[in-house]
Formats: C-alpha cells, sequence, structure tokens
C-alpha cells in the first residue's frame, strides 16, 4: 500500500441480497468511492438506499458480489483478520454487552487485541473521563441514558487507536440537543487523531455539520453526487445549499 | 453534559436491597404465605378429626414421621440418594443437552434435523419411559439415570439452543468488527450469553427431574424416596406417605433457593424486575 494512495476505495461495487425463494434485491449498485487520508465524509442518503449494506461491506462483515473494496490498500471481507485494531466502529445503537459494565464494554476491542490487564483499564479509563464518564465506570448499561450509552461505544472504539473511524446513524436515535453535543465531541475526537473518518447518515443537518465533504447516495445504493461542503457560508447559501441536496435525492438520479 | 437525562433505573445498591427483600420474602418474612399454609393445616387437622387416620393422619402424627426421617442418618440416605440420582441424570443430560443445543444453535443442518426429533421425544410420557427402561435394561440404577436423561435431556438441549439463537447479530458484528479470534468470540459473547438459558434449563429441570425421579424409583430401587413411598403404600402408612413427600419437597425449594441465589450472582446486570400485573 502506498502512503499517498486512498484510505477507501470501492470500485464497481454491488451488493445483491437472494432471499430463501430465490428473489435476488440490489441493495448497493456499481458503488465508487475513495476517500484519502484523514478525510471527514459525511455519506448521506435516503433511509433504505443501502447505507447500512455499504457499512457492512466496508467493515467486511459482508462480502461484495461483485467489484473491489480496498481499505488501506487491503480487502476486508478476504483479509478480514488483516484488520485487527484498524476499524474502529460506532453503530446506531450503542450495542454495548449487557452483562458488562462501562469500563468492561469501552475494554473489549484491548481484551482482543491481548492487551495486559492494567493497560486495559488505563486506556479504557482514560477514554471514559474524556468522554465525561467518570463515576459511571461500574454502571451497567440498563443504568445509563441513551446518550451515555452511546459516549461507551465511542469510548470502546477510540481505545482501539484505529486507522479508519466508521459511523453509522451513531446519533440518529438520540434526542437532537444531546445528538448535537455527542457529535461535537466525536467530530472533537476524531479531528484530534486525525484519523479518516466515515459518517453514515439520512439526516441532511447531521451531514453537513460533520463532513467537509458530502457524498449523496441514491437508491440502489451508488453515488449521485459527490461535493465539498461550503465552508463560512451564510445562512441563506446554506439553506440552498440543502435544498439542492434535498433535490439530488429525490430525483434519485446521478449528477454529473 | 448537563442536558442528558440521568438515568433512571435503579442503582446497583437499590437493586440489591430489593433482591435482598425479594429474597427473605421467598423465605417466609411475609404474612400471606403463612396465612395460607395456616388455612391448609387447620383444614387438615379438622378433617383428620372426621376421617380414620389412615387416609387422614393428624398434623402431629406427620411431624413426628417427618421429624423422624430427618434426625434418621440412615432415613435421610435414602432422601440424599433420591437427590443423588437427581444430580447425576441432571449433570449427564446438561452436558449431553448444552452439547446438542450448542451444535444446533451453530449448525443449520444440525437443528433441521435434531429440532424436530427433540419436540417429538418431550411428547412422550415420563411412564412410557420407565416400561421402555424396564425392558431394555435390567439394572436399577442405568434404568432411572435412562428415565431422567430422557425426560431432561431434551429440555436442557432446545433452552440452550433457544439461548444461543437469541444472542443477536447486532453483538456478533459489533465483536466481528474488531476481528476476534473464535475463542474469543465463544468466550467474550456465546458463553455469556447463554448463561440465562442455562439457568433457566437447570431451574426447570430440577422440577421435572424431581417427578420423573420418584416414578423411575418404582422401577426395583430398594433405596431411595420412592422406594420408601412404595413401603408406606403397601403398609397404608399415610404419615411415611406424606412425611417422606415433605422431605423431598424441602430438598428441592432448598436447592431452587441454591440456584436462585447463583442467578442473582451471574445475572446482576439485568435491570430489577418490574411488577406484574397483580397489584
Ligand atoms: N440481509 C439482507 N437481506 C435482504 N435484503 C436486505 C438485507 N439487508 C438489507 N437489505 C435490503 O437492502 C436495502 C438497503 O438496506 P440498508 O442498507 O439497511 O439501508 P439504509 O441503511 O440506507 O437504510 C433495504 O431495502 C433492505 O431491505
Ligand atoms: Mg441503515
Amino acid at each position: 500500500m502506498s502512503a499517498a494512495g486512498p484510505v477507501v476505495r470501492m470500485r464497481d461495487v454491488s451488493k445483491v441480497f437472494t432471499s430463501v425463494d430465490g428473489d435476488r434485491f440490489t441493495a448497493v449498485e456499481s458503488l465508487d468511492l475513495e476517500v484519502g487520508s484523514g478525510d471527514i465524509v459525511a455519506i448521506v442518503g435516503k433511509t433504505g438506499c443501502g447505507k447500512s449494506t455499504t457499512f457492512n461491506l466496508l467493515l467486511g462483515l459482508e462480502e461484495a458480489t461483485t467489484g473491489s473494496i480496498e481499505l488501506l490498500g487491503h480487502d476486508p471481507y478476504r483479509e478480514f483478520d488483516w484488520f485487527r485494531s484498524k476499524l474502529g466502529v460506532i453503530f446506531q445503537t450503542d450495542r454495548l454487552l449487557p452483562w458488562r459494565t462501562a469500563l468492561e464494554n469501552a475494554r473489549v476491542g484491548l481484551e482482543i487485541l491481548d492487551f495486559s490487564e492494567k493497560e486495559q483499564n488505563d486506556i479504557a479509563l482514560q477514554w471514559l473521563h474524556k468522554l465525561e464518564l467518570q463515576g459511571f465506570e461500574d454502571a451497567y448499561p440498563h443504568e445509563l441514558s441513551g446518550g451515555m450509552r452511546q459516549r461507551v461505544g465511542m469510548a470502546r472504539a477510540f481505545c482501539l487507536s484505529p486507522e479508519i473511524f466508521f459511523a453509522d446513524e451513531a446519533f440518529g436515535h438520540l434526542d437532537q440537543s444531546t445528538a448535537r453535543r455527542l457529535r461535537e465531541v466525536f467530530l472533537e475526537l476524531v479531528t484530534e487523531s486525525r484519523k479518516t473518518c466515515l459518517l453514515i447518515t439520512h439526516n441532511i443537518h447531521e451531514a453537513l455539520e460533520i463532513g467537509s465533504r458530502l457524498v449523496i447516495l441514491g437508491r440502489p445504493g451508488r453515488v449521485l453526487a459527490d461535493m465539498e461542503t461550503p465552508t463560512n457560508a451564510t445562512r441563506a447559501e446554506m439553506a440552498e445549499f440543502e435544498d439542492r441536496v434535498l433535490d439530488i435525492i429525490e430525483n434519485n438520479e446521478v449528477v454529473g | 453534559m448537563a442536558s442528558e437525562a440521568p438515568p433512571t433505573a435503579l442503582s446497583p445498591a437499590q437493586a440489591q436491597e430489593a433482591w435482598h427483600s425479594r429474597l427473605l420474602g421467598l423465605m417466609a418474612a411475609r404474612k400471606e404465605p403463612i396465612i395460607s399454609f395456616a388455612v391448609i393445616l387447620v383444614s387438615w387437622q379438622i378433617a383428620s378429626f372426621f376421617l380414620p387416620p389412615y387416609l387422614i393422619p393428624s398434623v402431629d402424627v406427620i411431624v413426628a414421621a417427618f421429624i423422624e426421617i430427618v434426625v434418621n442418618i440412615g432415613l435421610l440416605g435414602d432422601v440424599l440418594i433420591t437427590m443423588g440420582r437427581i444430580f447425576l441424570g441432571l449433570v449427564l443430560a446438561f452436558i449431553i443437552g448444552t452439547i446438542l443445543g450448542v451444535f444446533m444453535g451453530f449448525t443449520q443442518t444440525v437443528e433441521k434435523h435434531t429440532l424436530p426429533v427433540l419436540h417429538f421425544i418431550m411428547g412422550i410420557p415420563a411412564l412410557s419411559w420407565v416400561v421402555f427402561a424396564i425392558i431394555w435394561f435390567s439394572h436399577v440404577e442405568t434404568r432411572i439415570a435412562f428415565i431422567l436423561l430422557a425426560g431432561c435431556l431434551p429440555n436442557y438441549a432446545l433452552i440452550i439452543h433457544d439461548g444461543i439463537k437469541s444472542i443477536s447479530k447486532e453483538y456478533l458484528d459489533m465483536l466481528r468488527a474488531m476481528r476476534p479470534t473464535r475463542k474469543q468470540l465463544f468466550s467474550k459473547l456465546v458463553l455469556p450469553g447463554m448463561i440465562p438459558a442455562v439457568l433457566t434449563a437447570w431451574k426447570v429441570n430440577l422440577g421435572l427431574a424431581a417427578r420423573v425421579v420418584i416414578v423411575a424409583e418404582l422401577v426395583g430401587a430398594t433405596r431411595g424416596v420412592g422406594n420408601k413411598l412404595l413401603l408406606a403404600q403397601e403398609l397404608f402408612e399415610m404419615p411415611k406417605a406424606i412425611a417422606w413427600t415433605l422431605v423431598l419437597v424441602a430438598f428441592l425449594l432448598i436447592t431452587q433457593l441454591v440456584i436462585l441465589m447463583l442467578e442473582h450472582k451471574l445475572l446482576r446486570w439485568r435491570p430489577a424486575k418490574q411488577g406484574g400485573m397483580a397489584t
């Protein structure tokens, strides 16, 4: 892998699901995407357009039907184990293991990497504190609020010091003010880490707030448009941009 | 983060407290069970005045018979033999049932082949197994073990299969994104994920085994509660029949309590149960 090459490269990727009755359903179709090192990219699209499927393909949890996917120059599905500790993932729901405390959940990735117990706890505590969870280290998930659980999920991802961050609707089920605050914290930490980040969302506001780059997905999953998010725009300009994005999503046609 | 709602669930200390009071309640520090049992005892005693003692013996005679069993090492030995048979049968059924359940949980072919057979076997009455056991085996302990195994193994396998199936794919994906080894996946997800099912299986099967073992002991056992019950029946000794039954039930309740305590310890991560319909 060349250091200058893209961190994420998807070429002509498609994913077809075949049901038990033999029905075929195309969730992603000839998707091309490149993301450079250190980029923070927001991927936006309607619900059901194949965002989560794309996400699972990128994580190597599913095999692409056609096309090629490379992260850091490696295939996440075929070279599955190469990606130990490379991917930091934040899911839509917190996915905390209910039988583990906040601390035990945060350190689970470090356990998998065979860190010593002291290192595991030191690193996990450091991130829990950074995410303002002091005092809740020994709480079980059901004892935490939704926002706090998502913070533990974030700590779990940051503990790994991954090369790439992925988030799939990570703030989607939280109330607006909690979501906004968490988004800020997340962006701050990702920017600080200078790592690449792909953030998937159906929320245009969120997409505009997060990324310097906006990728619009249509149905079935393919890139409709790939644009810079305006910086220093006035309110009116921002509203206009937002309208354009909405139009593109509605038309569901590739913008030349 | 002042904007976030504080957690509303019980704190661990509160949950602990709630549990303790529930446990105490269970152990009769409440008036309702005392009232219920008092009513039964009084009714029984009144009935004993009007009916012959070989049908309804008076309470003091039953208590005397009960005490005789508990203080007599030789007689208590019969209870322990029966309990030993239950545990041996259950442990055996648990081991085989777990292996079967895990295989069914992870391999679709095994699942599809085994599941219907297990459901079929579940439909066979314990008494049929008793008859089969007598025909197939001559050794008494083998017969008893076989009957217990036949009765409890499908239960273990089905409950543990269920438990594994209920482990969500979301957790699996979350962990797989971190690239764990197979062993890590098992120890961090599958094992802790199936503990609730294992405990449920033990609770269900303990009651089942207790009912089955008594019948199983009628196939020629020379010791054990089933054998004592048979003797009491042959001699028409109602006080003894009742006393033996009570001793066995007492032992089972104690065992249930141990499992309950184990459950509380292992499942302390669970949210405290909300109240049911009764008010
Ligand atoms: N495992 C699957 N089998 C069949 N269809 C699926 C599967 N996963 C997703 N789909 C379908 O693919 C489409 C895209 O789903 P998804 O990627 O979850 O969309 P999004 O995340 O953008 O809302 C949906 O129509 C969904 O029903
Ligand atoms: Mg989705």
